[in-house]
């Protein structure tokens, strides 16, 4: 198989640009055609009929921008000035972020014709750095879901290796996007997976961060209290150079923490000798609730995933790591919990602003009086998953319900950090699947939110600890789906996560393919 | 209508499940207008989620356990100093202006806004 231009990691575009083998315009140009190939039509608030064949993993291509942008890298190169670090990448922006002069709708129809008068931090820092925006990607709506498929913006996103089951969520378009080829780099969020388990479902890197890493300026609120952009790729050296470009201090956002920001690429060649790294038999043993009579019950790992932990941790101490078994996070089971309670009560709090009255969707017919056009801009505004994260997080944080249900769960979340800091004062990095199953079917758990939460049983509790997290895809299960694992290490410790994770890429021998519905698409 | 406080049990049983009245209650105060089958699958839900936090309740809190608000913390050499308190330009009143979904002029449009005389 050729590898195709729009194939191409961030930094082999970046170096074959620098080196004058290949133009912005042509990575542009590759990458459109790509889109055009696979694509098969962006999300729209159209019936459209679910199951059309493409990605669809946009809801708005900003083809002008990138153009823009495009010309301007290769400006640069002919008069000798620096493009930036990621001169030409194709980068596909998760549609919550606002980006000046484009559509931002969240995936919600309360949102649709939004066009953001402002860039979000993380957008602008990127641009800056000489990438082009390709679109806007589609995700679940306001990033409730652990599918995509609640997504206002339909037909909802395929996962690139099979049509059949579900990209992941709530960055499914932005991992559908990298995996196809449709660009190199995305920006996604993750307050409780949302980055790592579609890169988990799409055989493609992802990072969250440290909670403070990368600025939340621009970004639609969920919980601001667990919100992280962090990069999506497919490669962790990609990760690294979008990460450097993304992270640090800003002013306008007050939670975006001074810590000096590291080389991400320095050293993360240097292998893993002398590292030691955790397995945790509470990320192999879930006490999962029974979808009938939600009894807990507990629920071991898919299998082809129990072996892909093991084969992972052999290699990794077959170059040099120790491996420490044992290491105890009891309270992890906690975390769906606990994020049912501290996740509902701040996103009713942060879409309590949309009112149909200042920006978004306004309800056209009559309306006896401002309290009735609230209702029914909401209303029909908003999906069925915003409306049960508001009325959740209003019950739960009641006055007489705040102490049983909201304080508990904050303390609850900390008993989740102090296991993780007991744990790293014996490792450097928990070692852990990423997602209990592979993939699953569309419409098989949609619907049952409490199903679809603990969907992020394995990546909630490092949102809960605010500490960093790198999923990379280690294989594939008998049906032919990636496996991503994940590395968990102590707050801003990245650069060793992402040494780690180059490593466990190496070692596992992931493969950059072409997944099986790109290849058709491609090839009809 | 019976008010959120009707349903508060002061034993350790689990709460009762949201009614129909307290859901009605919440929808109010949610300002979101509901169809009865939107309606039916949200209580419905609700009801699911209150049933898988309940395990919340048994987790052992140690005496005096803090609360933590977000993970991360934020010692000051770490915590960004504040901006300054300070009034600058912005040019960005008509791209605002044009988001709105209904102007006169630079004024934003509503319904006449309920009030109730007080005595």
């Amino acid at each position: 198989m050729r590898t195709e231009i729009c194939e191409l990691s961030a930094h082999e575009i970046v170096a074959r640009l620098k080196a004058g083998d290949l133009t912005a315009e042509s990575v542009l140009d590759a990458t459109l055609a790509r889109i055009e190939a696979v694509e098969g039509g962006t999300g729209t608030l159209e019936k459209a009929p679910n199951g059309q064949n493409g990605v669809h993993a946009y809801i708005t291509l900003a083809e002008e921008r990138a153009l823009a942008q495009a010309r301007a890298v290769d400006r640069a190169l002919e008069t000798g000035d620096d493009p930036g670090p990621l001169a030409g990448v194709p980068v596909a922006i998760k549609d919550i972020f606002c980006v000046s002069g484009t559509r931002s709708t969240a995936g919600s129809k309360i949102l649709e014709n939004f066009v953001a008068p402002y860039t979000a931090t993380s957008v602008a820092r990127l641009e800056a750095a000489g990438a082009l925006t390709i679109g806007k990607a589609n995700l679940d709506e306001f990033t409730y879901g652990s599918s995509n498929e609640s997504s206002a913006f339909l037909p909802t996103p395929r996962n690139p290796w099979s049509a059949s089951v579900v990209p992941g969520g709530s960055s499914g378009g932005s991992a559908a996007a990298v995996a196809a080829g449709e660009a190199a780099l995305s920006l996604g969020t993750d307050t409780s997976g949302s980055i790592r388990q579609p890169a988990a479902f799409c055989g493609v890197v992802g990072l969250k961060p440290t909670y403070g890493r990368v600025s939340r300026y621009g970004l639609i609120a969920f919980a601001s209290s667990l919100d992280c952009p962090g990069p999506l790729a497919r490669n962790v050296r990609d990760v690294a150079l979008m990460l450097q470009v993304m992270a640090g201090a800003d002013p306008f956002d007050a939670t975006a923490a001074k810590v000096p920001v590291t080389d991400y690429l320095d050293g993360i060649e240097g292998g893993v000798q002398g590292m030691r790294i955790g397995l945790s038999p509470d990320f192999s043993r879930l006490s999962y609730p029974d979808a009938g009579t939600g009894e807990l019950r507990e629920l071991t790992l898919q299998s082809e995933i129990e072996r892909a932990l093991m084969d992972a941790a052999e290699r990794l101490a077959g170059q040099g790591a120790e491996i420490v078994e044992g290491v105890e996070l009891p309270n992890a089971r906690y975390g769906i919990p606990a994020y049912f309670v501290i996740s509902r009560v701040e996103a009713a709090s942060n879409l309590h602003r949309y009112d149909g009255v200042k920006y978004g969707y306004r309800h056209a017919g009559e309306a006896a009086d401002l309290i009735e056009l609230y209702r029914k801009s909401r209303g029909h505004g908003f999906g069925p998953q915003p409306k049960l994260r508001i009325l959740m997080g209003m019950y739960v944080s009641g006055d007489q319900y705040e102490k049983r249900y909201y304080e508990r769960a904050l303390r609850v979340r900390t008993l989740v950090r102090q296991d993780f800091e007991r744990a790293f004062e014996r490792v450097d990095a928990v070692l852990a699947p990423t997602t209990p199953t592979t993939a699953f079917e569309f419409g098989r758990i949609y619907g049952d939110s409490v199903a679809m939460q603990y969907a992020d049983y394995l990546t909630v509790p490092a949102n809960h600890a605010g500490i960093p997290a790198l999923s990379v895809p280690v294989g594939l299960d008998n049906s032919g789906l990636p496996i991503g694992m994940q590395l968990m290490g102590p707050d801003f410790s990245e650069r060793k996560l992402l040494r780690i994770g180059r490593a466990l890429e190496l070692a596992v021998e992931w493969q950059e393919s072409r997944p099986p519905l790109v290849r058709e698409l491609v090839d009809a | 209508m019976a008010p959120l406080e009707d349903s508060v049990t002061q034993t350790s049983q689990p709460d009762p499940p949201i009614t129909p009245e307290i859901f009605q209650h919440l929808v109010r105060l949610a300002a979101l207008a509901l169809d009865d089958e939107e309606a039916e699958y949200l209580r419905g839900q609700l009801n699911k989620q209150l049933r898988a936090i309940r395990e919340l309740a048994s987790v052992d809190l140690p005496e005096g356990l803090p609360i933590t608000s977000h993970g991360v913390p934020y010692p000051s050499e770490t915590r960004p100093d504040l901006r300054r308190d300070e009034v600058k330009p912005s040019d960005k009143a008509d791209a605002i202006l044009e988001q709105v979904p209904e102007v006169e002029e630079r004024f934003i449009v509503v319904p006449d806004i309920s009030s109730t005389e007080l005595e």
